[in-house]
Parts: C-alpha cells; structure tokens; sequence
C-alpha cells in the first residue's frame, strides 16, 4: 500500500515536470488538481496551506511539490516527490547544456540564442506583472517592485536591503 | 579567458569572467541561493550573485542560459541552475548546483510545514511576506529589463517580446501555447536576419 503510494506520486509528477513551462506557477492548478481531486491525498485546506508555506519558505517556489509528498508519505514521499518533478527535466537541460558546448559558435546555435532572447525577455516581464496584479497590497506592492528593480538595475545594493525595505514599507502603510 | 570581452554596452553589466569555482563554492553559492530568496525571484538572485557579486559568467552568457531554461521543460530556476553549473564545472558542477539549490531549502520547508500553524496565526507575518513578495518581483523586473535591452536589437524582436508579454500578461493565454508558437517563429525569424558580423559575440 504504502509503497503504491510512492509509485503513484512517481508517476503524478514525472510528467509535470516536463510539463512546467516558464515556471513553477503553471503547474500549481495541476498538482492541486492531483492531488486532492484525483487521489485524495490532501484535502483543500491542507493544500492551500502548503502552498502558502511554499511562497513563504525561500528556495525554489517548486518545493510545493516536496511539500506533498512529505505530507503523503513521509521522508520518502518528500524525496521521491521532489526527484519526480526536478530530476527528468534537469537531465533534459543537461544534455542540452553538454549539445550547447560541443557545438559551441554554430550559426544555429546563435539563431536559438537570438531567436529566444525575446520570448524569454517577455516571459520574464509578464511573469512579474502577473504576479504583481494578483499580489495582496495593490498599488504599494508595484511601487515596492518598481523601486527594488529601479535600485537594482542603477546600483550594487543588496538584495537583501530590498528585501527589507519592501517588509518596512508593507509593516508601515498595511499593517 | 580573462579579459578578453569588451564589447558589453549594457549598463551595469560586467564583464570577464576570471577564476573558476570549485565544487565546494557552487555549492555553497547555489544553497546561499536556495535559502535566501525569500518571496521567489531566484533567477534574479542568481543573475546579482553570479555576474555582477562573483563574476563566474557575464551577463550575456547569463541571459543566454535564461533563455533556454525558460524556454525547456522544467522548472526554470533549477534548469538555470543545471546550465550555470554545467558552464562552471561540467556535468558535477550541474549536480552540485542543483543539488545546492534544492536540498538545504527543502529541509527549511519541511522544518517550516511543523511550525506553520504557529506561525501564520500573525497577522504581521503575512504582511511582511507580501513586502518581501513585493521586492522580490523587483529582482525579476529588473533582469527582465536586462534581457530585454539586449534582446531588443532590432524591430522584429521588439515585436515578439511585445506579442509574449501581452498574450501572458493581457490575454492570459497558456504559457505552453505561448512558447510552442513564439519560439519556432523567433528562432527562424533570428536565423534569417543574423547580426552583422562585427557585433557582439554573446
């Protein structure tokens, strides 16, 4: 039974991880989807909690996923869970990086480089708005990004000081 | 390898990577990563900590792996992270990297799913998160505006970038749908318009 279990997020997230495209947020509907309608594993409120604790915890917003399959399963539900959705995809952008190297300076490998630089340039612009629109703190959350991105692109400062002053300047105007 | 790229035009970029890093330092670089980015926005972190902090790769060989790692299944920031690391040190260095990013944050989240309920029972705990939320989108802002100085070489990818950003962002259109089609059209747009010669080799 248990070791069903194991195999069944196996197979859950094995194609998720190929099917994440421009981020973690565009599978989230689908891990929701998964795991508490299709086999029950969490109820809604479990869910929404891990996923708040996703956003809130640093590293990978992806770690969701480890969330699940620890709740399901234990330390090795979180491992399995977590080599499920990482691992596949990774090996794929390491051959690809190996493909990169060896044919370094061909002319189509320039057009890829050229061709993609937009779309990802546009990828990255509408991931950050879409997040900003949906964000709790409405226009103060844009200015709080805005200025981050206006010190960061202008001088050396520390993230971290960003980081800072965005939870002062929410503490001061929200709380 | 050292100083050999001049060329860079972008503000604020830098150039000329000079040493390599052992395992050990892309590992503790890539867990420095994974334990402080608060809010998300870890391609930025990365973009500040391994170009402009450390210097191990410049920016357009940065913006390059981006790219990719938005453009290929998977979850960016570990594909960027494959890439990065490959770049440093081969295929261990992609393990390492990889390895650095995701499993020091994954003993934090779990840790944190034991504490959770005391900790947002606080009120002050959300809205400071939402601060960090909010500057953290502040590091995608501003590497996006990089990537799109560099990619906004001529009309054509100005249009594109245009066309991605407002099918995402406006009309909330699959992200999948998005690259399958942008991509190929991009790509062969590029292929039959290469820059002129004595441009910059990224």
């Amino acid at each position: 039974m248990h070791d069903n279990v194991l195999l069944r997020l196996l197979l859950v997230f094995v194609p998720l991880s190929f099917l994440t495209v421009g981020g973690g947020q565009s599978v989230v509907s689908d891990i929701h989807r998964q795991s508490v309608d299709v086999y029950g594993w969490l109820t809604d409120a479990q869910f929404l909690d891990l996923f708040a604790l996703s956003r809130m915890t640093p590293g990978p917003g992806s770690l969701l996923v480890t969330l699940v399959g620890w709740q399901v399963a234990g330390w090795a539900g979180a491992l399995l869970a977590s080599l499920a959705i990482f691992a596949p995809s990774s090996l794929l952008v390491y051959g690809l990086a190996r493909l990169w190297t060896r044919y370094r300076g061909a002319p189509w490998q320039r057009a890829v480089e050229l061709g993609l630089a937009p779309v990802a340039a546009g990828m990255v612009l509408a991931a950050a708005f879409t997040v900003l629109s949906a964000a709790e703190g409405g226009v103060l959350a844009w200015i709080v990004a805005g200025v981050s991105a206006a010190v960061l692109l202008t001088t050396r400062a520390s993230p971290f000081l960003l980081l800072g002053g965005g939870a002062a300047a929410f503490l001061l105007f929200r709380y | 390898m050292a100083g050999v790229r001049t060329d860079l035009t972008t503000e604020g970029a830098v150039s000329a990577p000079d040493k390599t890093p052992d395992l050990g330092a892309i590992f503790l670089a890539f867990a420095k990563i994974g334990l402080t980015s608060f809010g998300g926005g870890l391609s930025g972190w990365m973009l500040r900590e391994f170009v402009q902090n450390r210097r191990w790769l410049d920016e357009a060989e940065f913006l390059n792996g981006l790219s990719l790692a938005q453009a290929f299944p998977g979850v960016n920031v570990v594909n960027l992270a494959v890439w990065i690391g490959y770049r440093l040190r081969g295929g261990r260095g992609s393990l390492v990297a990889v390895l650095g990013m995701v499993v020091p944050a994954m003993f934090v989240a779990i840790g944190a799913a034991a504490l959770f309920a005391h900790l947002s029972r606080f009120h002050a705990t959300h809205v400071v998160l939402a601060g960090i939320g909010a500057a953290a989108v502040g590091l995608s802002l501003q590497m996006g505006v990089r990537a799109a100085r560099r990619a906004a070489r001529s009309a054509m990818p100005v249009a594109i970038m245009a066309a991605v950003f407002l099918a995402i962002f406006a009309f909330r259109l699959p992200l999948l749908w998005v690259v399958l089609v942008a991509a190929p059209a991009s790509i062969a747009w590029a292929a039959l318009h290469p820059p002129a010669r004595a441009g910059r080799r990224a």
